[in-house]
């Protein structure tokens, strides 16, 4: 992480003021399938970020995190017709309470490990739900997954509401600035996290453990609650995608889901801030416009992750910021 | 009784499939510490090319000679995988772990899709392989002489693995770069040729794998992505690294699913991915594992 010459706190305080104020906008231009896109793109941005706690600042990758992105959407369907709710808030409180009891559990098990075997941990944890949702129908609907129609959705404790065959064009761009907003408090959270002592901390142990052991840092600890973390943020991203998705299957669940998240994090630079979330989104484009243009949409995404591996391993955004970095060196060096 | 001792045959053959599986894949990471997620799709590849090579030559060739397909399955993905490390894996043995992770990861969606192009949605079958060894009664149920056989072939890749490892000079030299790789560069031994012979040997024994399963069960698409957690089961439970522990990591988890499957169908995966978390917990490096 050599960069010296980072922007002012007050330079990023702008450019992410300009980059919301622009956000706020997309409905009013774009049309209701432009939106609906950003909107999935910004939920599978605030799991990316939790994701990130984990692999940019404790060093640890997880290859389980569909297991909190599904835990997430799973505990809406559930809850939805189990329980008969249809408040979205209480939907979230319900996915951040089923991720984070899995979060903590999971978190015991593998934070006692690190590098493969961390991800072969996570990897193996996550399949055992993704079984349970595929095995066990008569409670989950097996393939066929659990349905949450944004008909029964309501807002803002039941204020909004979604009746009526031609709510959907409705339900997107009301969606979209709840999911914007959720988005915010998110990215502002983690600023804060990764900001603060803990996060610093994480960060230590992730450059030097042995140093940061001696320094009396109770490495299992910081990595636990770190997990926790990360599993609650990925599990409201969950929360969050499945009225927009309208369904859940154990699709959610299955390990590639996890890939997906991990790749989101290097295409846009995991050693970076903003890098994961700019990565989910991009993903999103690349993944729905694959689908669109061929069949062989995987052989595409493959393609791309290996070339970003092989040859831009700070990402999109890592690389990005070099190039300007570098540019800016070479007017400051010609007068 | 009869019951029994099918199940028992059962779970050998799966544990002959799941040995050469695993064993490449601890082969692999024990030589040159990568873990290949694209492992399973080298299985997938060797039961598509020896079924669709079986049925191109069933018409002109008798059902006996058909045999010859199921090493030639397994010898065009190591072909296959010969191609493969030296111009992918190759720039990532200096980088960190994640990225050898994903650069496999990028692999493995290549290679599903890559299969689904070539050989298209629909199963495939090499039957015929089976029907042409015939039944074997076993206290009055049939039983093919196919999977006895195959259970063989298992036991005959497990012995030849082991001589090809411990008693011939390429398997000195194999053990030497596994254990250090600088030190063995400075005796003159070419690793980078190591590197690949055990990258290839890994994907042939992969797509053995496939070839002796294709004629008992089709061959599907994300069959690759299925098996290869369940190879991480096996090398996790082993020890990641050590061929032994893949043989017994492999008849356990064989012999583990076999009596779930029979008990209580529901938890068959969750109980070995459960068990495989129990292990990395109280043994991180397995039962056969070295110490890190």
């Amino acid at each position: 992480m050599s960069a010296p010459q980072a922007p002012s706190l007050a330079r990023r305080a702008a450019a992410a003021a300009a980059v919301l104020a622009a956000l706020l906008f997309v409905p009013v231009v774009a049309g209701t399938y432009q939106t609906q896109l950003l909107t999935y793109g910004l939920t599978l941005g605030i799991a990316a970020l939790g994701f990130n706690l984990l692999l940019g600042y404790s060093g640890l990758l997880s290859f389980g995190h569909s297991a909190f992105f599904g835990a997430g959407a799973y505990a809406v369907a559930l809850m939805m017709r189990y329980l008969g709710v249809t408040s979205m808030e209480l939907f979230i409180l319900g996915g951040i309470a089923f991720s984070a009891v899995l979060a903590a559990l999971f978190g015991v098990v593998c934070v006692r490990h690190t590098r493969i075997f961390f991800a072969i941990l996570t990897l193996a944890l996550s399949q055992v739900l993704w079984t349970l949702a595929y095995k066990f129908f008569w409670i989950t609907g097996g393939t066929d997954g659990l349905r949450v129609p944004f008909s029964k959705l309501t807002l803002l404790g039941g204020q909004v509401a979604f009746p009526g065959a031609d709510a959907f064009a409705k339900f997107i761009t009301a969606y979209y600035y709840y999911v914007l907003a959720a988005f915010c408090v998110c990215v502002a959270l983690m600023w804060l996290i990764v900001h603060s002592p803990f996060g610093k901390t994480l960060q230590a142990i992730r450059d030097n453990e042995t140093r940061a052991r001696f320094l009396g840092v109770r490495i299992w600890r910081y990595r636990w609650l770190a997990f926790l973390v990360s599993g609650i943020f990925t599990g409201v991203a969950g929360s969050l995608w499945v009225p927009l998705n309208g369904l859940t299957t154990p699709d959610v669940l299955y390990w590639p889901q996890s890939g997906k998240i991990v790749f989101f994090a290097v295409l846009g630079g995991f050693r970076n801030f903003t890098g994961p979330i700019v990565g989910a989104v991009i993903f999103n484009y690349l993944e729905v416009y694959a689908v669109a243009v061929t069949e062989y949409w995987q052989i595409t995404l493959g393609v791309i992750l290996i070339a970003l591996v092989t040859f831009l391993p700070s990402g999109v955004v890592g690389s990005a910021a070099r190039l300007s970095a570098r540019l800016k060196r070479r007017r400051e060096a010609s007068p | 009784m009869e019951i029994l001792v099918i199940q028992v045959l059962n779970s050998l053959f799966y544990a002959a499939v799941l040995f050469l599986i695993a064993a490449g894949l601890s082969l692999i990471f024990g030589v040159m510490g990568i873990v290949n997620m694209a492992h399973g799709s080298f299985y997938a590849l060797g039961a598509y090319v020896t079924a669709w090579s079986a049925a191109a030559a069933a018409g002109v060739m008798p059902p006996a000679a058909l045999f010859i397909f199921l090493p030639l399955g397994a010898i065009a993905v190591a072909v296959i995988g010969l191609a493969i490390e030296p111009t992918l894996i190759r720039p990532f043995y200096r980088r960190p772990e994640e990225y050898q992770l994903l650069v496999t990861f990028g692999l493995l969606l290549v290679l599903e899709d890559a299969i689904r192009l070539v050989w298209g949605g629909t199963p495939r079958t090499a039957s015929g392989l089976v029907d042409s060894l015939g039944l074997l009664q076993i206290g009055g149920l049939p039983y093919p002489v196919y999977n006895l056989a195959m259970i063989g072939v298992g036991i005959a890749a497990a012995l030849g693995l082991w001589a090809f490892v411990y008693r011939t000079r390429f398997g000195v030299l194999l053990r030497a770069t596994a254990q250090d790789r600088r030190m063995a560069a400075a005796l003159g031994i070419d690793v980078g040729r190591i590197y690949s012979l055990a990258f290839g040997l890994g994907c042939f024994m992969a797509g053995l794998a496939g070839a002796i399963v294709v004629p008992s069960q089709a061959a599907v698409l994300g069959m690759g992505v299925e098996v290869i957690v369940l190879s991480f089961v096996v090398v996790v439970i082993g020890g990641l690294g050590s061929l032994e522990g893949a043989l017994v990591g492999a008849l356990i988890v064989s012999a583990l699913r076999t009596i779930t499957i029979q008990f209580w169908e529901e938890i068959e995966l969750a109980a070995l991915y459960l068990i495989a978390a129990i292990v990395l917990l109280i043994l991180p490096t397995g039962l056969f594992g070295k110490k890190a």
